[in-house]
């Protein structure tokens, strides 16, 4: 099975040629087709997982053909099956099944569900391509196929402004940050010469420290932003323009992450320089903390989710920032925050179901009577994500808090007190989503008739909501050991004693989740005006994303437009005016010649007699002269 | 070297003044008409040269089929288009009186000059050996053995010209602008039409041009009698005095 | 007195023609210019014939005067069209084709 990688993402793929190829004629069969594809994969995926678990040393390559052959730059098209990838690779076709299926009932009215189905298939195996590669440029072409399939469906329903305005944004950031992995590529041939991430990692150190870093960060460009990472993380909550369940798969659960996974995968680069890895824990943490005041000042319960996002993976930049044994660390948090943030995201969708698209939580309330199965799998995530010890969020979480006090140096203080401050805000703000969903008063608008889902979209949240139980134990099992041949090569980073006893951050971490989750049931326990009132300086900002939407329209957008006026205007005046000033040239020249053509037959006669005058005089001139 | 007989010296310092005065006058005449006559003038003039110089049937044909023949269809043309025979002495084109006399004098001189003195060395064989079958004789063995094939094509050029002159003189009436007999003669009979034969031109025993009227019986000249495109002619104070014919033409 | 002379001759008659078609108007009066410059050349001609000794001269001329007899068929229908429909002999009134 190991020797045929390729039907992982082969399967997908063919399934969405059918898919786009078929159109309206598959709309009764389309979205199963749709469901099923993934679900081989995933079969597949499993099959090979345990195959590689036998093996040893337990990492499998094949190059199916040459990819880039141009001189010195041989990329072949090759895959890469280790178990990271094989963590990636159950997680994308595990969790993007469950997804699928659960897409099947909340497209079920949509006119283009099969073009939507044919788009999320491409998304599988774009992503399925980008962690299966065992070279950057196979990275590259399943980063770049992911970027398209979030765009394709950010827009999907393209006629309302602001999703073609969401997918606008979602791409052009995501071009920043890309640009920024395809100059790390460049970098990567133009000293290492090679593009294949065994030799670059082997290679690795004999770069100089400033190429290492610049290298580093451009890497991280990248990754910040296909993850929502700040400086780059706007796009990534107007993103949930697009239908939920991709809303769940892409923005939450998988594509997300892949700026994760390019920090892990690249883990040689990154643990080799110590301002690498103080610049991503920075940015992590940043982006944590970020993502969580924001996240507290949001109404609108899908962009709570995406702020959400945005500051669990912060944690994440955080994890694989602080190297070492945290990388793993980091990796399982991404598999739990997988399965709990694409359960509440479906719990989302299936609650804005209910409630014919209502999106805003002040309008909600009371639902855990109407929406029984939705209203517990949604508690499962949220005690999962504010990190209540029996489920994974606790186990996946606590860690990385745990990691980020064993720096050994006074930054321990900073970003261990950083974490665990972002744990009582997401406390804080999960919980006031949860409660003022399910909870509390109603505050429905008129004509409001909450019901349950149908099976069709409950089941998957049962699933998710049992990994959300459960992904915790993971830390319980081999996966970390597992996990490590990945990141070999970082077991001797020396180890730090963590600033406060171990245990005393593990309650800490608890209590801080209490805090905030009682904290918030106490104020939102009893509902909530209807519209937001007037605040105070720090809820107006985090209302408006910390203006962070308004600095980039400053310093980057406004600039961008005088530049572009600047150069329409040089374009008109200059380019155009030579341009036009040579065409006038030409033309006032020719309408001042063109008088020569009198249509008087005597002044052309005349000229004729001039001219063989002339011819006369040279030919005399030549006898004579 | 042959000599230029002095009968022929004679000739050429007069007729050649003459051709040079007829071509100058067929500039200068404002009358077409006039200009026309100055040409046969110097046409003539060359014809005489041509036999002189041993040419006899060239000279013929210039004076037959030049002067006779196509001046004559040039002066057929002028009457056709003759109201505007003359022209207007201002000259439009700004500058092209001066330069083309310029040029012309440049012309004249350059070729002249270079004419000469291209030739002036070479010695003039004559023609007594050429003709010595008779000129015609001499040009119709060349014509019908060297030049046969382009004396047959000029027959091509002058059927198409006759043809070409045909095709552009015709005016070919639309069926629909055809006018019938019967509308002809209802046109003929309107109101304010005079049907019947217009008058004659004057008789009289003075004159009886073309552009003398008839008299109408109260004395007036009727103008329907002459050509709208003729000026009026009135009768001199002689023309129309008394003749006395009826008194034998004795005056006393 | 050498023939050369009959050359000059013709040399001033071209140029007098030339002027001609220069300055006049009248179409017509402009056709008998040109006329005139074929003379001329036709008298040259005539004198190269009798310089050389051979008839060719005088054949040259003959053919120039059937082709001037032609131009002038063909000319002078064109010249009546155009009065007929311009009411106009003058080379100056047909100017519409111009820039």
């Amino acid at each position: 099975m190991l020797s045929n990688l390729w039907l992982l993402f082969a399967i997908p793929a063919a399934s969405a040629t059918i898919l786009l190829l078929s159109g309206k004629r598959a709309l009764k069969w389309g979205p199963w087709l749709g469901v099923i594809a993934p679900a081989i994969s995933f079969v597949l995926g499993l099959i090979m997982f345990f195959q590689l678990r036998d093996l040893n040393p337990r990492v499998t390559e094949q190059n199916l053909w040459s990819f880039i052959p141009v001189g010195d730059l041989q990329v072949s098209f090759g895959l890469m099956f280790d178990p990271l990838t094989a963590v990636f690779v159950l997680l994308i076709t595990g969790v993007g099944s469950l997804i699928h299926l659960y897409a099947v009932g909340y497209m079920a009215h949509d006119e283009r569900r099969v073009t939507f189905f044919g788009y999320f298939n491409l998304f599988i195996t774009a992503m399925l391509l980008l962690v299966l590669g065992n070279n950057y440029v196979m990275l590259y072409l399943g980063w770049e196929g992911v970027g398209l399939a979030s765009y394709l469906l950010i827009s999907f329903w393209y006629t309302r402004p602001s999703a073609a305005t969401a997918g606008k944004k979602a791409f052009i950031m995501n071009r920043v940050g890309d640009a920024g992995f395809i100059l790390a590529i460049f970098l990567m041939f133009a000293y290492l010469n090679t593009v294949n991430y065994g030799q670059v990692f082997e290679r690795v150190g004999s770069l100089s420290a400033n190429t290492m870093l610049i290298l580093g960060l451009l890497l991280l460009l990248g990754a910040c932003g296909k993850s929502g990472q700040f400086p780059l993380q706007a796009w990534l909550p107007d993103a949930m323009e697009g239908p939920t369940p991709v809303s769940a798969l892409i923005h939450a659960a998988t594509m997300v992450t892949a700026g994760v996974y390019v920090i892990a995968r690249s883990n040689p680069v990154f643990s080799a320089n110590t301002t690498l890895q103080l610049i991503v824990v920075s940015v992590g943490t940043i982006t944590l903390l970020l993502g969580c005041i924001i996240g507290c000042a949001k109404d609108d319960i899908k962009r709570v989710l995406a702020w959400s996002t945005v500051s669990q993976i912060g944690y994440m930049f955080l994890g694989v920032g602080l190297g070492g044994g945290a990388y793993a660390l980091a990796i399982i948090h991404l598999l739990a925050h997988g399965f709990f943030k694409a359960n509440m995201f479906l719990g989302a969708g299936s609650v804005m179901h209910g409630m014919k698209d209502q999106v805003d939580i002040r309008r909600f309330g009371a639902l855990s009577k109407y929406m029984k199965i939705t209203w517990l799998t949604f508690m499962m995530g949220w005690l999962a994500i504010i990190g209540i010890p029996p489920l994974s969020g606790y186990f996946t979480k606590e860690p990385i808090i745990a990691a980020a006090f064993e720096r050994g140096d006074w930054t321990s203080w900073l970003f261990g007190w950083a974490a665990l401050l972002g744990a009582l805000l997401t406390a804080f703000y999960m919980t006031r989503l949860f409660v003022l969903t399910f909870h509390g008063p109603k505050r429905w608008t008129e004509g409001q008739h909450p019901h349950e889902s149908p099976p069709v979209m409950w089941i998957p949240l049962v699933f998710l909501a049992i990994g959300s139980v459960v992904a915790g134990y993971l830390m319980h099992t081999s996966v970390v050991d597992w996990l490590n041949p990945v990141f070999a090569g970082v077991e001797n980073v020396p180890e730090y004693e963590p600033v406060m006893p171990h245990w005393l951050i593990s309650v800490l971490g608890v209590a801080f989740a209490v805090l905030g989750a009682g904290l918030a049931w106490a104020i939102f326990g009893r509902g909530t005006a209807l519209e937001p009132e007037p605040a105070g300086v720090v809820v107006t900002a985090a209302r408006n994303n910390l203006y962070t939407d308004a600095f980039n329209e400053v310093v980057f957008e406004k600039p961008g437009r005088w530049l572009t006026r600047a150069l329409v205007y040089v374009d008109n005046k200059g380019v155009d005016g030579v341009v036009n000033g040579l065409a006038a040239l030409v033309g006032g020249g020719s309408g001042r010649m063109r008088r020569l053509q009198t249509g008087f037959v005597r002044s052309y006669a005349l000229s004729m007699l001039l001219g063989g005058v002339l011819v006369l005089g040279a030919l005399l001139a030549v006898r004579l002269g | 070297m042959i000599d230029v007989s002095w009968g022929e010296q004679v000739v050429f310092y007069i007729l050649a003044p003459i051709a040079v005065i007829g071509a100058l006058g067929m500039v200068m005449a404002r009358n077409a008409v006039h200009s026309a006559l100055w040409l046969v003038l110097t046409m003539l003039s060359l014809g005489v040269f041509y036999i002189v110089q041993a040419g006899p049937f060239i000279g013929m044909v210039q004076i037959i089929v030049y002067t006779g023949a196509i001046m004559m269809l040039f002066l057929f043309v002028l009457m056709l288009v003759g109201r505007d025979a003359s022209d207007s002495v201002i000259e439009t084109l700004r500058g092209q009186k001066v330069a083309a006399i310029a040029l012309g004098v440049g012309l004249g001189v350059l070729l002249g000059t270079g004419l000469y003195r291209g030739t002036v060395d070479l010695t003039p064989v004559g023609l007594a050996e050429a003709n010595k079958n008779g000129n015609v004789q001499g040009l119709a063995s060349l014509i019908f053995t060297k030049y046969v094939w382009a004396f047959e094509v000029t027959s091509a050029l002058l059927i198409s010209a006759a043809v070409g002159a045909m095709i552009l003189a015709h005016v070919e009436r639309r069926k629909d602008e055809r006018i019938g007999q019967a509308a002809m003669m209802k046109e003929r009979f309107l109101p304010g039409n005079y049907p019947g034969p217009k008058p004659g031109p004057g008789v009289y025993a003075t004159s009886n041009s073309v552009a003398t009227p008839a008299k109408l019986p109260d004395g007036n000249p009727a103008q329907r009698s002459i050509s709208p495109i003729l000026p009026l002619r009135e009768l001199e104070p002689a023309e129309k005095a008394d003749k006395h014919t009826l008194t034998g033409g004795h005056q006393s | 007195m050498t023939p050369m002379w009959y050359i000059v001759l013709s040399a001033i008659l071209f140029s007098v023609g030339a002027v001609g078609v220069l300055i006049r108007r009248n179409a017509i009066v402009l056709f008998m210019c040109i006329e005139l410059m074929l003379n001329a050349a036709n008298l040259a001609l005539v004198t190269f014939s009798r310089i050389n000794g051979t008839l060719d001269g005088q054949i040259m001329a003959f053919f120039v005067m059937v082709v001037a007899a032609a131009e002038v068929v063909i000319g002078l229908a064109i010249i009546m069209l155009i009065f007929r429909t311009r009411r106009s002999a003058s080379v100056d009134d047909a100017n519409l084709l111009k820039y």
